[in-house]
């Protein structure tokens, strides 16, 4: 807050001024005309006023503030380009990372900045109104900022240059657009549970771990830096979507079971999201900050606790999935890896197996799990590479309806057996990779059946280039799906032997000789 | 991590992003407006229907009766991605607080004669909550455009709107008006000069097509309200009463010089594209040109007296121009 001013307003009274004060109830048009999407969700709101600001920020302060962050962000993302930065990372495998997160991450965060634009301009209230825009162009912020840090290695590596074609059509980005179109076209109070609390609050720690600090132990200052410019920024968010959720939940009795069935499902939405994330800690960082199961223990178990211990006094309960999850954190990451590395053709990235000091500190990092489940799995696959028969599964998986994951992820209690799960829907048979995921199709089915499943709408002819012609007699399903995701067949591939980890070794031993 | 590299030059494998360089037509480096813009919005393979507005997708072209081959044509001159925008908007608030706080210092703004106060009070104030509708207005362009072109640019007119009605506030508090702002609230609720003015952004409020609105909104109302209070209504003051008030709303009249461009290369690409949307925005101008002259004319009045009608047909012919100079007939 900057305005100064002489008079006897104090800083309350004075945001106040300058925000909620600018607000009318409109006459000459219907309330309910000018703000039509906040009741059809169910949730009550007999008191706008009550809404408490979570930050009181105007826009002169605001603008300030960001200036100087964008100022000293772009200086350091120059200063790192023009040294050739991306040769002091720790290894080459690390641009992997980058991919992985250009590819989900800013087109997510394109999302979120036009939910939140939607949202500001749904919501009745100034005080959330103000707080949604804020955050809407913040989002734009995160995306832009994100492209224009890893827009440098584009130029060096392959597998970057196409993340804006593939975000709608890459079949393991679609768990990230069916999680952010779902938000997006619920109602705007569902989306400020799924974005604003679950997403930003509950596990947003989760995914900025491993990105910020991962860029940081491996060298990569842009990336780094982003990050860290980004974190004033989550603060705000943060407080928004618990003020939201504590709004809600303060106006009408009624609104606690809808809001709980959002908790529930969002946080496990938001679990299944990560997954990936959590495969980058535990085997993507060539150095590691700490195990994804140690992330989830701290940033979920305890924190969440913590939260869910607060929200208690309005009657929340801790998700739905809450034991689900921590029986899990010892077995998705090396499931996803694992479903990763066996489609070295479908995926702009690199894979590669672990070497063998990385297999000690899974086996020390996942004591419970890692030797008895997932390192004799590798030790075959490694055997297999040396022997030139490097696996490579060429069949098209099976998604969950819901999360759109590969259904890959283990039963509850047995670990040697694939969960599935099913339900008939006028007729048509649905599939699941989870009790939480069914779930959530049979509270909202007429949404779910729409979902729209890469592998596979590929084999209905639904994925081809542009000008394919699906009648031809000779055409087959999916068998130019390259064309289709314009994918450089130099991205693919295990990274041994990758045209990335020639260059990388060229170029930084040029500049690192004497 | 640090580890000292030699300076080499090294030959990169491709100057910019693939959609980039399908869209220049070469392989060339690409501006960060470009890069944080062009092509970044999803068009296709959406997971689900919204349930508040099921007859379209997420992002829907039809949200609009205005077609473009290319919804990127609609970009902004000035290039603001956010990065740019908030660079700049962060030099004018320097720059306006600058003012503000001198004027405080030295006692002039407290000092503003009371002639001039009452001015200030009966037609600038109620002028924040013009300010918040434009704001809503421009959320809705944000929420509900397509492209990132067109929909990142609203974002920001959104928050300057806001930034705008704050620095009405402050001009307020400055004078040692504060209560003023309560009558200016009132007079734009109930007082028979705003309430056509408030009937018309109520109405845009509940249009449904987003670019008709951009024109009523950002083109029409703007392009008359913007140069009638701070380039003429001010002159009048100025003359009268010292050049205070130039300095207080310093903010206004910078933003509205440069936001113009951003209004009208909108207008100029989505008229040169066809034929049929050159007379859509023809007719919409029209209609939202004329209802703005209505509702105008009393705060006119208000602000010139007798001479309100002459200096708003001064601000009507620089919007006349505006249109011809797009390409859009009257």
């Amino acid at each position: 807050m900057d305005m100064k001013v002489s008079k006897k307003l104090g800083l309350k009274e004075r945001y106040t001024m300058m925000t909620r004060d600018l607000a009318w109830d409109t006459t000459f048009q219907p309330m309910d005309k000018v703000f039509p999407q906040v009741g059809y969700e169910g949730i009550k709101i007999h008191d706008w006023n009550a809404w408490e600001d979570p930050f009181r920020l105007t826009m002169d302060a605001y603008w300030k503030y960001q200036a100087e962050k964008e100022r000293k962000l772009y200086a350091i993302l120059d200063a790192f380009n023009q040294n050739n930065g991306h040769l002091s990372v720790t290894d080459a495998r690390y641009i992997n990372v980058l991919k992985l997160f250009l590819g989900s991450t800013p087109p997510l965060e394109l999302m979120a900045a036009r939910g939140f634009s939607m949202v500001a301009r749904q919501m009745v209230g100034a005080g959330p109104r103000v707080a949604c825009m804020m955050q809407s162009v913040d989002e734009y912020r995160h995306f832009q900022t994100q492209i224009h840090s890893i827009s440098n290695y584009n130029r060096f590596y392959n597998g970057l240059d196409e993340f804006a074609h593939q975000q709608s059509r890459m079949w393991y980005l679609s768990d990230g657009k069916s999680f952010f179109d779902d938000a997006i076209t619920a109602g705007p109070f569902e989306f400020m549970v799924a974005i604003g609390f679950a997403f930003e609050y509950v596990l947003t720690n989760i995914l900025f771990v491993p990105f910020i600090s991962g860029a940081a132990y491996n060298g990569d200052m842009a990336a780094m830096t982003v990050g860290f410019s980004a974190q004033s920024d989550e603060a705000r968010h943060m407080t928004l979507g618990l003020e939201c959720i504590k709004f809600m939940l303060e106006q009408d009795p009624d609104n606690l079971p809808i809001v709980q069935r959002w908790i529930d499902k969002w946080t496990w939405r938001g679990t299944r999201k990560l997954a990936s994330v959590g495969m980058m800690m535990d085997y993507m960082l060539p150095k590691r900050i700490m195990s994804f199961k140690e992330a989830w223990e701290i940033y979920f178990e305890q924190n969440g606790t913590a939260l869910f211990t607060d929200l208690a006094r309005y009657g929340v309960k801790v998700p739905k999935c809450f034991d689900q999850t921590i029986e899990e954190k010892e077995h998705i990451t090396h499931q996803s890896w694992i479903g990763f590395y066996m489609k070295p053709d479908a995926t702009p990235f690199h894979t590669w197996m672990p070497q063998p000091e990385e297999l000690d500190w899974l086996s020390e990092k996942y004591p419970n799990t890692f030797d008895t489940y997932y390192r004799p799995v590798y030790e075959h696959w490694i055997a297999q590479e040396k022997a030139g028969k490097r696996f490579n599964n060429k069949t098209q998986p099976m998604n969950c309806q819901v999360c759109v994951s590969t259904i890959k992820f283990n039963e509850p209690g047995d670990p040697m057996e694939m969960c599935f799960r099913e339900t008939v829907y006028k007729g048509e048979k649905f599939h699941f990779c989870s009790d939480h995921c069914r779930e959530i199709f049979e509270d909202e089915p007429e949404k779910y059946v729409q979902t729209f499943i890469s592998s596979h709408a590929a084999l209905q002819g639904k994925c081809e280039p542009e000008g394919t012609d699906v009648n031809a007699h000779d055409y087959r399903p999916g068998a130019r799906m390259h064309a289709y995701w314009r994918m450089d067949k130099r991205a693919s591939g295990d990274f041994n032997g990758s045209e990335d980890q020639k260059n990388f070794a060229k170029w930084r031993a040029q500049a690192t000789q004497n | 991590m640090s580890m000292d590299l030699r300076t080499i030059t090294i030959e990169p494998l491709r100057q910019t992003f693939g959609h980039l360089a399908r869209r220049m037509g070469a392989d060339k480096p690409a501006s960060r407006y470009m890069e944080g813009t062009m092509d970044l919005q999803p068009v296709e393979n959406y997971h689900y229907r919204p349930t508040w507005d099921p007859s379209h997708d997420i992002f829907d072209p039809a949200r609009t009766r205005i077609t473009m081959r290319d919804w990127y044509a609609l970009k902004d001159p000035r290039q603001f991605y956010y990065g740019a925008w908030t660079l700049a908007r962060g030099r004018m608030q320097e720059t306006a607080t600058a003012d503000f706080d001198l004027a405080e210092e030295m006692g002039l703004a407290a000092g503003y004669p009371g002639a001039g106060k009452v001015v200030v009070n009966q037609v600038l104030l109620p002028l924040r909550h013009v300010a918040w509708g434009s704001n809503i207005n421009n959320s809705y362009i944000a929420a509900y455009s397509y492209g990132i072109a067109i929909s990142q640019a609203a974002a920001y007119a959104c928050m300057d709107q806001l930034g705008i009605a704050q620095f009405i506030t402050r001009l307020a508090i400055s004078l040692d008006e504060i209560d003023a702002l309560a009558e200016a609230k009132q007079a734009w609720l109930a007082a028979p000069t705003w309430q056509g003015l408030r009937h018309y952004i109520e109405d845009q409020m509940v249009m449904d097509d987003w670019f008709e609105l951009f024109v009523a909104q950002n083109f029409a109302l703007e392009g008359l309200l913007f140069p009638l209070i701070y380039d003429k209504l001010t002159d009048r003051l100025n003359a009268a009463h010292g050049p205070v008030l130039t300095l207080l709303t310093r903010f206004q009249r910078e933003w509205y010089a440069e936001n113009v461009k951003w209004v009208d290369a909108v207008l100029k690409a989505a008229a040169a594209d066809n034929p049929a949307n050159k007379a859509l925005l023809a007719e919409w101008v029209r209609a939202a040109r004329q209802r703005s002259i209505e509702v105008l004319a009393p705060v006119a009045e208000l602000g010139f007296g007798a001479e309100g009608a002459a200096v708003l047909d001064e601000v009507v012919q620089q919007l006349d121009a505006r249109a011809a100079k797009a390409g859009i007939p009257l």
